[in-house]
């Protein structure tokens, strides 16, 4: 399949990877965590201000390529507000989508923004670049828990 | 390549091979398979003197006294160590000092941190300038009686400058340290005698110079490696085995533990050859010419960052490593293969390096002799395009 650079490099994408409107350190975090890809050297920094399993906040920081950082972006707008269950759910279904297991749209509505990184799944080489983000979620999340 | 003409230019990370080395592999397999050295029949001695022989050529390619040093490794990596556990662990005690220049690839800097945290000893870092090179103070003021070991690359895979090696081994012969060199990068660009370069110990891998990979050389002096303890232990390395001791073969078998990779070797052999066919000089000058209209290229696209600068063009080989302003390297890259080029973005293996020059990652394109200004030109094409892909203008 020839690869078009317009279904990665969206307009959602370019939005999230050039704001910095979830890019930065929040008040009181409850949980820090960071999130490397050791083969390529993304890392980024998340932080969660949970209360009565709801996440009231969330902000990151760290240095990576466009998807990284665009996906980052996007998990927080979606995570912020919702319970802990909640955020795991959807970190699950963008992990479903990324490897092309869940194609079903009906069932990908809920991740909204994130749908603009499905075509991710035919790109073998940029898949951990999407997952960055909810992968440090997944673990900051059930670290907590622990 | 993503439907258009493939640009290979990730020479550094590996290179393409020719028809001549993939027929001699294939000519070995079909007329010549025995495992060389344990058959007494005439195929297994015809295996033999294929696998021999290109010892043989290997040793004489890259200006070895005698046969025996030159060791069949997998690779580079597995070649530097074989010297970190078999000679660093047994010669180097606690307080002594490895210099090593901080832009190695990690394949000739994490075996020597083993080393230094298993016996004490303490890893000493050379600093290179804004242009890549390693200044004389940085060689004098680091290099110390209290050096035992100097490890260093010919040529910086990042950077692609070229290190004064015999400058280095004089220096550090002076002071009674050994010399470990790391010639991946240089060998399939440049001549490499290990006599003129001082190298006391010398590592190559064959798939960056068209050779098939798993193969690769250890090169040692051999009063070295004759004192030295073998590192992987098995089958054909014995003289005696006993239920409770053992004795070694004799070099180069000491450390050729195991069925070794002998279509590999011949493949190695064959692409001495096709080197050795076009020539170094011819080589060299297409290079030279690639880097040149390429440094010429990327010094007019703005956004553009060259590590290493696009006017110093001394002592380089065909690497450039580069940044585009807001973008990431992967980005870049992704970008870039839809074009149909491949080029490398991430940290090299030299993540001390990118520490040092204080970035996260370098997009990197490398050649060969093979590529052509063509290459370089849509190379060139598709990366004015990329800060537009992102919706930062051009």
């Amino acid at each position: 399949m020839a690869l078009e650079l317009n279904q990665i490099y969206t307009q959602i994408l370019t939005e999230h990877n050039n704001s910095s409107r979830n890019k930065h350190h929040i008040d009181n975090p409850t949980v820090s965590l960071k999130g490397v890809n050791p083969s390529c050297g993304d890392e980024i920094t998340l932080e969660l201000r949970e209360k009565d399993g709801i996440i009231e906040d969330a902000g990151f920081t760290g240095i990576g390529c466009a998807i990284s950082q665009a996906s980052a972006s996007i998990m927080i707008d979606l995570i912020k507000g919702k319970t802990t269950k909640e955020a795991l759910h959807l970190a699950n279904l963008f992990f479903g989508m990324i490897k092309g297991e869940v194609t079903d749209e009906k069932q990908l509505e809920e991740l909204d923004e994130a749908i603009a990184l499905k075509d991710i799944s035919h790109m073998p080489a940029r898949v951990k670049c999407a997952v960055l983000g909810w992968h440090t979620l997944e673990n900051a999340v059930k670290g907590e828990k622990k | 390549m993503n439907g258009k003409r493939l640009v290979y230019l990730d020479n550094a990370a590996t290179s393409q091979r020719p028809l001549q080395v993939i027929h001699a592999v294939d000519e070995f397999y079909r007329t010549q398979n025995a495992n060389p050295h344990r058959g007494l029949y005439e195929l297994s001695v015809q295996a033999t003197q294929r696998y021999e022989g290109a010892r043989s050529t290997i040793a004489k390619f890259i200006g070895a006294k005698k046969d025996c040093e030159v060791i069949f490794t997998r690779n580079a990596s597995e070649a530097l160590n074989l010297v970190a556990y078999s000679y660093g662990l047994t010669f180097l005690k606690k307080d002594d000092e490895i210099a090593l220049p901080v832009s190695e690839h990690h394949s000739n800097l994490v075996p020597w941190q083993m080393v230094a945290k298993a016996k004490g000893a303490k890893l000493v870092y050379l600093y290179p300038d804004a242009e890549g090179h390693l200044p004389e103070k940085e060689i004098n003021s680091k290099i110390t009686e209290k050096t035992k070991l100097v490890a260093i690359a010919h040529v910086s895979n990042v950077l692609g400058s070229v290190y004064p090696v015999r400058k280095i081994a004089d220096k550090a012969h002076s002071v009674g340290a050994v010399v470990v060199v790391d010639c991946a990068q240089s060998i399939p660009h440049m001549r490499v005698d290990v006599q003129e370069l001082g190298a006391d110990f010398m590592a190559f891998s064959g798939h960056k110079m068209m050779a098939p990979m798993g193969i690769g050389v250890l090169y040692g002096r051999e009063e070295l490696l004759n004192k030295m303890p073998p590192f992987l232990r098995g089958g054909e390395m014995i003289e005696y085995v006993h239920e409770q001791d053992a004795t070694f073969a004799p070099l180069p078998e000491k450390f050729e533990a195991g069925t070794q990779n002998a279509g590999g070797a011949v493949g190695l052999e064959a692409a001495v050859r096709y080197l050795e066919g076009i020539g170094y000089e011819r080589i060299h000058r297409t290079e030279r010419e690639l880097l040149n209209y390429a440094l010429d290229g990327l010094a007019e696209i703005p956004h553009v960052t060259v590590y290493g600068g696009t006017k110093n063009r001394e002592n380089r080989c065909g690497v450039i490593s580069f940044n585009v302003d807001g973008v990431h390297p992967h980005d870049v890259a992704s970008i870039l293969d839809a074009g149909g080029v491949a080029i490398r973005a991430g940290h090299h293996c030299a993540q001390p390096m990118m520490e040092y020059l204080k970035i996260n990652a370098t997009c990197r394109a490398s050649f060969y002799f093979y590529n052509t200004k063509d290459d370089v030109d849509v190379f060139l094409e598709n990366l004015k395009k990329v800060r537009g892909w992102l919706g930062l203008g051009t």
